[in-house]
């Protein structure tokens, strides 16, 4: 496989001993993880074909114990990569032998929930969806959804700025953080932002939110959470070509209309996706369309009926409504489990490209040339509202031939995505994954200027050092 | 001063060599509407963007819009009227409020995160912002973000430019994503409340599942009657759905009246220009964040013993406040009870004398603010933009 790793520094490989008694010092008994065998559950995330052992696991229960075990290994060099549940599809909680995997999962408590001002705050290790959860009984949730939602932690989604289904309308997670308390690389606490709607000086969120924890680790948020609409309704949509799903969906958005959702899956995920949850989606038609409404019965039938009045100018094969909840989860269940039921069949590289959505039919015409050149099959899911591809690339992981090809598929679709005027990761964030991709997209004036802000949060470069930013040309504070 | 209009990347890039050479500074600016806000500069030269202007990109099926950053706001949002669409935060004026003239540019708008009414349900300026282009203090032409919304490749140095006040680049090219146009609109209005009452009616509200898209309070002193206005957009037939739910959800603040669009529209453009505040001129005029649920204890402790208008807006995260001078009386009193309520102000019209000193925009921890003065040196490490617009030294 063809991403690198840095050297990893011998000197801090050597004390390894000595390291594992400070940190020790600083940690509760348990919060440690030292052997092989409890390391090895932290060698990878869920970019599994790369596996780095770490130096040791600490897992902290307090802020505090957060920045004391910074400020320990900011004074003795030692890298220190964040994770939350470790489900970065980019490979951006992998870990290196010459660092340690600094892990928030213990660190899961709903600190505040404040109704009057919609916000709550919480830990950084709190699943996704806990955090709906906890406010459900009141009909609140928070709003972005990516699929991991039962296991990923709102820490990660911070650090991958993640989105979901539903941010057509609710915007991704840089959209739904008021603030942060995060701890600096030498252990200093800081707070950023609050719960007022917006903060003094400059937008430190902006860069913390989406910044692969390279800027410090974040131990807290207050988000924002906003009251449930009174229904939700998706609706299925089969097109006999992809060509006139993407058209449709145009045409919504130019009528004005932003439903909360708009999913679009190819015959190939179509296929997979029905094996696996039996929602009932059409498998007689070439691409299909999840899209949802929301509001009172009376809204949603009204907003409904102007969607499949535009559906049917767009030559809709098939439509069917969801008739109730079970139907409903059935259908997202469907959905949200794509990568999920993939892995059933084959292994895959999910890729995570963002494209104007006006270029849908080309970018599909081109990946499926693409896949084909390489002789690969490619099942594409897609937030059709806002232009976010997540081409699956089936391959055979214990063919390295094979598994060779399908990163190059990978990587030559993401440059696609950047030729097209779009980008090489929606929601997913670089990780190592995208990191020698980076020169596709920017300019070394423009990583110049990104490293250099990270440079102003971490001089040394020791917060998850290996990611983002191609390991040639870096410049330090 | 020298006034500078550059019409290429090329002249701004030449300005700040020269700025660099000569260890001088350069006031950035479109058209100057928001001059006599934030601190005042003692600058060489003014670089005015108002030569460099267009709409380089708009996608009505993909809710997109780029435009370079003299653009005037009026020309975007009448380009955008025409196909029924709009830019989603409702960008205030601040002319009435400070007494300036020229057309606002979409360049300022970035600069200063201009946020309106619409920011409870749709976001923030900088929420709606997904990329920019820019020269640093270096001279080198920056982009970051793109057209698209959804996009996490690298540090979002595109909507870090939101709120920055022209001190870590030239802004040259802006790029948003768009909403549809409601195509009705209509308040729920309530009368006779006092602070603490339409806080609490404004959270049920933006707390409902009825989507209002404005929530403020024009308390006694604005009318002769406080006003509770919430606002609802969308299709016709639900606007009347929602205005109903809505009657009966707060029937216990009392009775409500609906105002209809023509009314609705004009009050809200009032609402969002703080227009009530813009005369007399001597008053000065503080804008607050806080979290909405404090806001009625942070007006009774600013209040005490002296007399002030204000208004809220953002259902009550948004407080106006206007004091009867324009010397820093009172000043001490707004900052600790703003820190008490952990919100933020920014002193927003008052003598140049008062501006000057530190107390324009809210003091940053000392941790932030190192980390400011880092951010600053990263962008521009010879302090040629707008050097002390915002804090000394930054």
């Amino acid at each position: 496989m063809g991403i690198a790793f840095p050297v990893p520094d011998q000197a801090i490989v050597a004390r390894r001993d000595d390291i594992i008694a400070g940190l020790a010092r600083l940690l509760p008994a348990d919060g440690l993880v030292t052997s092989d065998d409890e390391r090895r559950a932290f060698e990878t995330d869920a970019l599994t074909a790369y596996r780095k052992m770490p130096l040791a696991v600490a897992l902290p229960t307090t802020t505090e114990q957060v920045a004391a075990i910074m400020a320990y290994c900011h004074t003795n060099g030692v890298k220190v990569v964040a994770r939350g549940a470790g489900t970065s599809l980019a490979g951006g909680a992998i870990g290196q032998e010459d660092a340690i995997i600094l892990g928030l999962s213990k660190m899961s408590k709903v600190l505040d929930v404040n109704f009057a001002d919609r916000t709550m705050q919480v830990q950084a290790g709190i699943t996704n969806l806990a955090i709906s959860d906890h406010v459900m009984p009141e009909r609140f949730f928070y709003a972005p959804d990516p699929s991991s939602q039962l296991a990923c932690t709102i820490g990660g989604n911070i650090g991958m700025n993640s989105g979901g289904a539903h941010c057509l309308k609710y915007g991704v997670t840089t959209n739904n953080i008021l603030g942060v308390r995060m701890v600096l690389v030498d252990g200093t606490i800081v707070e950023i932002g609050g719960e007022a709607m917006d903060a003094a000086g400059y937008d430190f969120l902006a860069l913390i939110v989406g910044s692969e924890g390279q800027l410090g680790i974040v131990t807290e948020a207050t988000v924002r959470i906003l009251r449930l609409a009174e229904g939700a309704r998706p609706v299925l949509f089969g097109f006999a070509t992809s060509e006139e799903a993407g058209a449709c969906v145009a045409a919504i958005i130019g009528a004005g209309i932003i439903p909360v959702a708009m999913e679009f899956m190819d015959k190939l995920a179509i296929e997979i996706c029905e094996a696996y949850a039996k929602a009932g989606y059409p498998l007689d038609v070439e691409a299909l369309l999840i899209i949802e409404v929301e509001g009172s019965d009376a809204e949603m039938d009204a907003t409904l009926a102007r969607i499949v009045e535009i559906a049917k100018q767009h030559g809709v094969a098939t439509v069917r409504e969801s008739k109730s909840a079970m139907e409903t989860a059935a259908i997202w269940k469907g959905r949200k489990s794509a990568f999920g039921a993939t892995g059933r069949i084959a292994d895959y590289i999910c890729m995570d490209g963002t494209i104007p959505t006006g270029q849908l039919p080309l970018v599909l015409r081109r990946m499926d040339e693409i896949t084909k050149h390489y002789g690969l099959r490619v099942a594409n899911v897609f937030h059709a509202g806002d232009g976010n591809l997540h081409p699956l690339i089936l391959y055979n992981v214990n063919d390295p031939e094979e598994a060779r090809k399908a990163e190059e598929a990978g990587n030559d679709i993401l440059k696609l995505c950047v030729e097209v005027g779009g980008c090489l990761t929606g929601e997913h964030g670089v990780g190592i994954e995208k990191r020698d991709l980076m020169r596709f997209q920017f300019n070394e004036a423009d990583l110049g200027q990104q490293m250099r802000v990270r440079s102003v949060f971490d001089r040394k470069w020791l917060l998850n050092p290996a990611k983002v930013f191609p390991l040639d040309g870096r410049i330090a504070g | 001063m020298t006034a500078l209009t550059p019409t290429c990347d090329e002249d701004i890039i030449e300005a700040i060599r020269l700025a660099r050479s000569e260890r001088s500074s350069i006031a950035v600016e479109g058209q100057g509407t928001k001059r006599l806000m934030g601190r005042p500069m003692q600058a060489k030269r003014v670089l005015s963007m108002q030569a460099m202007t267009g709409i380089t990109l708009y996608e009505p099926a993909e809710l997109v819009l780029s435009a370079k950053s003299g653009t005037p706001v009026a020309e975007v949002e009448a380009t955008l009227a025409a196909r029924g669409q709009m830019l989603p935060f409702e960008p205030m004026d601040y002319r009435p409020l400070l007494g300036s003239s020229g057309e606002p540019t979409m360049g300022g708008l970035t600069a200063t995160n201009l946020s309106g009414p619409r920011r409870i349900m749709a976001g923030a300026c900088r929420d709606s912002l997904i990329g920019t282009r820019f020269v640093n203090g270096q001279g080198e032409v920056i982009k970051s973000g793109g057209r698209v919304m959804k996009n996490v490749t690298g540090l979002d140095l595109a909507r870090t430019m939101a709120g920055s006040w022209g001190t870590l680049g030239v802004l040259t090219e802006v790029t948003y994503k768009l909403l549809p146009r409601p195509e009705t609109t209509l308040s729920v209005v309530f009368h006779g409340l006092n602070d603490q009452q339409a806080v609490a009616l404004m959270a049920a509200a933006i707390g409902s599942p009825f989507e209002v898209s404005g929530a403020a309070h024009l308390p006694v002193g604005i009318d002769r009657i406080a006003m509770t206005l919430l606002r609802l957009e969308g299709f016709a037939e639900s606007l009347a759905y929602r205005a109903e739910r809505l009657r009966v959800l707060l029937a216990p603040f009392g009775r409500c009246d609906i105002i209809d669009q023509t009314a609705s529209t004009s009050l809200w453009a009032q609402i969002r220009d703080v227009r009530w505040f813009a005369e007399p001129r001597n008053e000065a005029v503080w804008r607050i964040s806080v979290p909405p649920s404090k806001a009625p204890a942070l007006l009774a402790q600013i209040a005490a013993g002296r007399r002030i208008r204000h208004l809220l807006d953002w259902g009550g995260g948004l407080v106006w406040i206007a004091t009867a001078s324009t010397e820093l009386a009172g000043s001490e009193v707004i900052r600790q009870a703003v820190r008490h309520a952990k919100g933020h102000a920014l002193l927003v019209r008052a003598s140049e004398g008062a501006r000057g000193t530190d107390g324009t925009f809210e003091p940053l921890a000392p941790a932030v603010l190192k980390l400011s003065t880092g951010l600053k040196k990263s962008f521009d490490p010879d302090h040629v933009l707008n050097p002390g617009r915002m804090y000394s030294g930054i």
